[in-house]
Formats: C-alpha cells, sequence, structure tokens
C-alpha cells in the first residue's frame, strides 16, 4: 500500500512534510507514535471550552471536566476488557505504572529470599524497579532466558519460576527483538507458584488486542504517547482485589478520604493512586485516542502491520550484510524490527538514514541487559505503526542500501 | 540526493581515521586512565595517559564506538601528543566550542579541526566529544 492509499495516513498532517530536503519517513514509533489531528484538536479544545481541576469543583466547569476525565477511564477499561472501570489508574506512563506496582505491591508482599522474575528482553523501565526493589529487600532477582527466536522461553520460566516466586514481571512485545512473548502461559505459571503477573504492555496495548482478562494477568503497564496521546499519561491496570489491598506510594491531594492532625484515611480505588493534580487533558484526549484506534479496530492495526513485516522482513535480509535481530520469519515478528550492518555502526546508519528523511532510532533502546546478551552494543531500530506504508519500507531499504554504499566507497 | 550532505560529516579524512585509528590500543605504563560511556548508545570508550613533567607523552585509546566517535579520538590522540597539559586542556575547550558551533581556535586542532562540520549533526554532538571528555577527566584525575 502506497502513501495515498493509505486512508488513516492523512489524518496525521506531520507526516506530510520534508527533512533534510526529502519527504519524511517516520519509523520510531516505538518511541513515540504521532498524533492524529482530530486528538491534537480535542486537547486544544479542552484547554479552549472544558479547562478546570477534577473532583474539587462544584461549578459547571470542574463538572465536565471531571466527567470527561471519568468518561476516558471507562473508554481505556474497555479497550483492554478490564472488569471495573476503579482497576484503571492514571499515572504518567508505563514508567511510572511499574514503579508504583514495585513500591506499593512490592514493598507490601516481598521479604528476605523471595523472588521476582523478570527476563533478559526487559527494557530497563521493566528491570530496574525490580532490580532495586530486590536490592532493598535482599530477594533474588532472576532473569529467564531467551529461546533462538529471542522469546522469552517457556521452558526456563517453568524453571526460573518457584514456590518463592512473588512477582513475574515480562514484556507483552519486546520493543528491540519485536516477538509477542507467551505471557498468557507465563501468568498461568506464575498463577500455579501463587506468585502474581505483571504484564509490561507498553509495545502491545497499541498494537494489538489486549484483554487483561483473557491473559489474566494481575497488572498491566502502558503508556499513551506510544498509542497517538499526549506524552505524560499512562494506565497501570491492577485487579481490584490487589489494589484495594495495595497502601498508595504518593500522598497529598486527592488521595484521601478523611485527614486528621495525625493520621489520615485513604480514599477508594482509583483515586488512592491518584494524589495531587493528574494530568487532566492528557487522560481526556488518551480517551479520545483510544476512540481513534477502536474505529480502525486493533485486529485490524495488528493485522495491516503484519502486513508490512511480510513485505519488508524479507527485503531488509536480502540486504547483504545486514543482521535482523529476533525472528528471521515474519509470521513471528512484529512490526518493531532492529537490525545492524555490518562494520557499520548504527549512530552513523541512523545519520545517513536521516539525511534520506527516515527516521530510525539508534541505540541500546534502554535495554542494555539484552544488548549485552546479544553480544553487541547497539542496534538502529525501525518500528511500524499502521499510517506507515510499503512505500515508506521501500525507502528505508533504498536508503539502508544506500548508506552502505557511501560507507563502503568513502564519499558520494 | 540527500546523502551528498553527509560529506559535511563524513569526510574523507574521518573516514580513514576511523577505519584505521591512531594510537588504539593500551599503555602498560600510563599515570592516568579512565573509562567513559555514551550513555546515549553504549559505546565505551578506555582512555590512557602517560604524562611526564606537565607533557602528554604517551596515550593509547581503546573500546568500541562509531565512526565518529573513533576518528575524533584517533585525531584528539595525535593533536596532544608531547603537549603541555595546559595546551591540552586549551585544546579541548577550542574543540568543544567549535563543535558546539561557537567562536573557537580551530587552528590549534590540527587534524581535528575537520570535525567541525558535526556542529550541524546535533545528534552526532557526543560522539564527538566523548574522547575529549575522557582526556579532561583524565587529566583531571587525582
Amino acid at each position: 500500500m502506497d502513501n495515498k492509499n493509505n486512508q488513516w495516513r492523512q489524518d496525521f498532517p506531520i507526516l506530510d512534510q520534508k527533512v533534510n530536503d526529502e519527504n519524511l519517513v517516520y519509523l520510531d514509533n516505538a518511541a513515540t507514535t504521532q498524533k492524529p489531528q482530530t486528538v491534537i484538536d480535542d486537547l486544544v479544545n479542552f484547554y479552549q471550552n472544558d479547562n478546570a481541576n477534577v473532583h474539587r469543583g462544584v461549578h459547571t466547569l470542574a463538572e465536565r471536566s471531571t466527567e470527561q476525565f471519568e468518561t476516558a477511564r471507562e473508554k481505556i477499561q474497555k479497550f483492554i476488557n478490564a472488569e471495573h472501570s476503579d482497576e484503571i489508574i492514571y499515572t504518567k506512563g508505563t514508567t511510572d505504572a511499574l514503579n508504583i506496582i514495585a513500591r506499593s505491591y512490592g514493598a507490601e508482599n516481598i521479604v528476605a529470599g523471595d523472588e521476582i522474575v523478570i527476563s533478559y528482553l526487559e527494557h530497563h523501565s521493566n528491570l530496574i524497579p525490580w532490580q532495586q526493589l530486590a536490592i532493598q529487600k535482599h530477594a533474588v532477582l532472576k532473569y529467564i532466558e531467551l529461546d533462538d527466536d529471542g522469546f522469552v522461553d517457556l521452558a526456563d520460566a517453568k524453571k526460573k519460576i518457584t514456590d518463592k516466586t512473588k512477582i513475574v514481571s515480562i514484556a507483552h512485545v519486546s520493543n528491540v527483538l519485536g516477538v509477542i512473548n507467551p505471557v498468557k502461559e507465563i501468568a498461568q505459571i506464575a498463577h500455579s507458584h501463587g506468585a502474581v503477573m505483571v504484564v509490561d504492555g507498553a509495545q502491545s496495548v497499541p498494537h494489538m488486542p489486549v484483554d487483561v482478562q483473557d491473559l489474566d494477568c494481575d497488572f498491566l503497564a502502558f503508556s499513551g504517547h506510544k498509542m497517538l496521546g499526549p506524552t505524560g499519561i499512562g494506565i497501570l491496570y491492577g485487579k481490584e482485589k490487589l489494589l484495594n489491598a495495595m497502601p498508595p506510594v504518593d500522598f497529598g491531594g486527592e488521595m484521601i478520604n478523611f485527614v486528621h492532625l495525625y493520621e489520615t484515611s485513604w480514599n477508594d480505588l482509583p483515586w488512592k493512586f491518584e494524589a495531587g493534580t493528574p494530568n487532566i487533558a492528557g487522560a481526556i484526549v488518551l480517551g479520545y485516542a483510544v476512540d481513534y484506534l477502536s474505529k480502525i479496530g486493533m485486529q485490524n492495526i495488528f493485522d495491516y502491520e503484519n502486513e508490512l513485516v511480510d513485505y519488508v522482513l524479507p527485503k531488509l535480509l536480502n540486504i547483504e550484510g545486514l543482521t535482523v535481530y529476533g525472528p528471521q520469519d515474519p509470521a513471528k515478528h512484529t512490526s518493531v524490527i532492529s537490525f545492524n550492518l555490518d562494520g557499520l555502526h548504527p549512530h552513523d546508519l541512523a545519520t545517513g538514514l536521516d539525511m534520506e528523511g527516515v527516521a530510525v532510532r539508534a541505540g541500546h533502546h534502554c535495554a542494555q541487559p539484552l544488548m549485552t546478551y546479544l553480544g553487541i552494543s547497539a542496534t538502529a531500530r525501525a518500528s511500524f505503526y499502521f499510517y506507515n506504508t510499503k512505500e515508506d519500507a521501500d525507502i528505508l531499504v533504498n536508503s539502508i542500501v544506500a548508506t552502505k554504499e557511501f560507507f563502503k566507497n568513502g564519499t558520494v | 540526493m540527500a546523502l551528498s550532505k553527509m560529506d559535511n560529516l563524513y569526510r574523507q579524512v574521518i573516514l580513514d581515521h576511523s577505519a584505521h585509528p591512531h594510537h588504539h590500543g593500551e599503555l602498560s605504563d600510563s599515570t592516568n586512565e579512565i573509562e567513559l560511556k555514551n550513555p546515549t548508545c553504549g559505546d565505551v570508550l578506555q582512555l590512557d595517559v602517560k604524562v611526564e613533567n606537565d607533557t602528554i607523552k604517551d596515550i593509547a585509546f581503546s573500546g568500541y564506538g562509531c565512526t565518529i566517535s573513533q576518528a575524533s579520538a584517533s585525531m584528539m590522540t595525535d593533536a596532544v601528543m608531547n603537549k603541555d597539559t595546559k595546551t591540552a586542556e586549551d585544546m579541548i575547550e577550542a574543540f568543544s566550542d567549535m563543535i558546539l558551533g561557537e567562536k573557537s581556535d580551530t587552528d590549534i586542532l590540527e587534524d581535528a579541526a575537520v570535525l567541525k562540520g558535526v556542529s550541524q549533526f546535533p545528534a552526532r554532538i557526543k560522539c564527538a566529544t566523548l574522547a575529549w571528555k575522557a582526556l579532561h577527566k583524565a587529566l583531571n584525575k587525582d
């Protein structure tokens, strides 16, 4: 599908620009996605017409703002098929959500000698909170191995998760290897040992249908800005029973029931975890982003991106000297594709692509232990979204070849 | 073709230095050493310096990095060899100013002056300055 035939692309005016005198090809969607004009308009509209603080005022604007804020929560609840809307906690993003689980559930439930199990492919957001919790509590942090394709290995998960395990936390989709991990099966293993299952959905929720009841995960974390929404807003989903038993981690306005001079009682879910004035516009606009995605349909997005991967992966594998990390079979690979050119640092490759208008990420992708595991220091990464096209894919492939030639022959 | 703009960044002398870096390796008799990482990409630079009578008598670098960081390290080691530490510090400052696009005495930088083009590629400034930052830290290490 070329740019003209992609029905969604025109909703994203930012894509229609020149970068370094070339048409922009935005392939850094795993870092953050672009925003459709309607969502940008929704943000402006909120500030122009309805802006007020939530849950505090009795005036009309406060009522409007609060209503939209809570309506967005219900949209997000339906989007991931949570049982109750009070299981949806607004956070700053995935990192914040995972930190809340570690600082609240972790602090309450982990004691010395307990085990926390993660995997080698976790990005720093789903690694450092657990590493620090393990250090503080003298718990044991264990890493599940990856199989040859880069998937979190189920056989090793069965070995690593034991009766001592209290928390298992795994990325649903890797932000480097592009694999979809068997989190549903891992959740079953975790539960059979009495552990809770945390799913890092930063790279899955924006790209495929995610159903928390089907996965039977206890917690799910994801970010708004990777799914058409603003930065600084994200979601912590947790099972009501667990969230009810967890202590709040931030204290201040709005998270209280009644404050006495020397003690305080906590507000109900979800506000118990939402101290202070939240990112109101961010939450409301995330709700509109969810509307936009739902209108397309998450299965359609997933299918369309698979079609792009089917198209581009064989072309990338065909470039001599190019290594693609993760599965080589398009059927197993999502639209996050990391690669390196022999003898060329990914920064040099990314600069070459940038000169051709192609935006990719180069670096360790906040997954340094995974880089060490793979025996590399960094990769280049192209990550597609539903507004990308086969034409974008062709430009990527041609630009990689041109950059390779540039460095082989000295200068152009 | 937009790749032609890369000529401003990847001048032939830069590609040569990167492909065949000067003073690459380690020193057995160094007086000042430092390991510096570029947090954006995870690249590592190990710098060994032998200072005697306030003069850089020998210098070597190892580690891994991109074309720009390797070329910059190679050029830096050439430029500061046998210079007194005060001159080396002046060069570090001149290099930093040059890369940030500020007014700078680039004459004292020798080959390294060719990295001036990096100032047009803000994303690559950290790559170019890594070796020079390492030298500054190594010389000021107690």
